[in-house]
């Protein structure tokens, strides 16, 4: 057997997962889709003491449209994520990234609120957290609160989230009329953890820019929203050449870590090359030229 | 912690109910092969990135190295012993064959399994979807050049097999 032992429960509503949670102590995990807790467990990076599934917590699945924004269940796998009318509809940029998460069978396993809390600082969903400003609302035996996505991410699988909490939902902004979105990664094998990824969307008034904004992973211990940085270059005509004054911005204003595998000065290329990309397809889609 | 007692769980495989005792952290793939005897199912990175361990749980592709024996009361789990009928190959079994979509077929059971489930989905994919989804499955010896050949040419046959209307 890979993993050290652990006790298991398999608690059939989120109060009782939560009970059961503060019962077990500061050393039990708690299991959803288990794709990337699994691999820690097999190596022994991670030790805990008992496992709380919350595989039988059906009120955790589900897509529902609030009007302004889409709530996603915590419990929601990534292929219902990348398959949904809804999700692709309303906030492709999510449907985008959840459809480069992993492989197939991975997809098919792993759920938003695994990949939040586990906050791998390469992964799709918290970077698309990040980007589109989304509320991660989590819960706990005292009651629910809900924590802005710049707030959750504290460092490397580092966030918001107490002890004795679990994440219950994801709310994604929509969105907005004459807006595309695109996301781009790059990595050395498909399906692979990003080295660098790119989200933006961009709003058009005719051909100009009215809102941007752009999240990256790859180049901190969190995903990081560049808003800030793109934010002057609205109001003006986006083309290829404005897409890439953009991107040479961005590339100017991150200092990812200078690591001799993975040179600094590459991570800025590809920012730069990425970003690029994902800003000119950002832009056709909001003028209705590329699907 | 260092004493956890072995439970008794029902694993349904390939529609046949398995009495097993067990702790929790035993992984699926271990149940299969060392407890129900079912050594179809092959394991190999144990951590999720080969593909070899997959099997179907509720239908859906799954790798059993990342899922615990104990989880899956309650659910179905085939394996590639489920895929042939009274010793005839599937179409897709067939087809792997024929196009020598194998060769030393360590990773072919996890093939197998996506496939069934992915061409179920998906009974008209593209090269390009074939392959998204069979990057989730390492095979080193055949370049898997054959292996796309293979499920296209089973993805015809099942087309046919089940008088398939394109959409």
């Amino acid at each position: 057997m890979k993993p050290s032992a652990f006790d298991y429960f398999r608690p059939s509503s989120l109060d009782e997962a939560l009970e059961q949670l503060a019962a077990c102590g500061a050393g039990a995990k708690v299991i959803a889709g288990g794709q990337s807790l699994g691999p820690m467990l097999n190596m022994r990076l991670a030790m805990p003491s008992a496992l709380i599934d919350l595989n039988d917590l059906t009120e955790l699945a589900h897509i529902r449209d609030a009007g302004e924004t889409l709530v996603i269940g915590a419990l929601t796998r990534h292929d219902g994520i990348a398959q949904s009318s809804l999700v692709q509809a309303r906030c492709p940029l999510l449907a985008q990234a959840a459809q480069t998460i992993g492989h197939y069978a991975i997809r098919q396993r792993g759920t938003i609120g695994g990949s939040l809390a586990h906050a791998d600082p390469a992964a799709q969903f918290p970077l698309i957290a990040m980007t589109l400003g989304a509320d991660i609302e989590i819960a706990g035996r005292r009651g629910s609160r809900r924590v802005a996505a710049a707030d959750f991410f504290v460092s490397v699988m580092a966030t918001a989230l107490a002890p004795d909490e679990i994440i219950r939902c994801v709310h994604f902004p929509t969105a907005g009329a004459s807006e595309g979105s695109a996301f781009r990664t790059f990595n050395r094998r498909h399906g692979d953890y990003a080295i660098v990824a790119a989200a933006t969307t961009v709003a058009l008034d005719g051909d100009r820019a009215t809102r941007v904004r752009l999240g990256l992973s790859g180049i901190g211990a969190t995903p990081q929203s560049l808003d800030a940085v793109v934010r002057p270059f609205a109001g003006r005509v986006a083309d290829a050449t404005w897409a890439a004054e953009v991107a040479r911005a961005v590339r100017a204003a991150v200092s990812p870590e200078d690591d001799p595998r993975m040179p600094a000065v590459y991570r800025k290329e590809l920012t730069e090359t990425l970003v690029t990309r994902a800003l000119v397809s950002a832009v056709g889609r909001a003028k209705g030229l590329t699907p | 912690m260092s004493q956890v007692e072995e439970r008794s769980i029902t694993l349904t495989v390939n529609g046949q109910n398995h009495e097993l005792h067990v702790q929790p952290r035993k992984l699926l793939a271990d149940a299969l092969r060392e407890d129900c005897h079912l050594t179809g199912t092959h394991v190999g990175c144990e951590h999720g990135v080969c593909g070899a361990c997959t099997v179907l749980v509720d239908g859906k592709p799954v790798r059993s190295c990342l899922t615990y024996a104990i989880q899956m009361e309650g659910h179905e789990v085939s394996t590639v012993e489920s895929v042939a009928i009274d010793g005839a190959l599937s179409p897709l079994q067939q087809a792997l064959h024929e196009a020598h979509g194998l060769q030393c077929g360590f990773c072919t059971p996890g093939i197998v399994m996506t496939f069934e489930a992915y061409l179920k989905r998906n009974p008209e994919p593209s090269d390009a979807e074939i392959r998204d989804v069979l990057s989730g499955n390492l095979c080193r010896c055949t370049g898997y050049q054959n292996i796309v050949k293979a499920i296209q040419k089973a993805a015809e046959q099942m087309r046919r097999n089940t008088d398939y209307v394109a959409p």
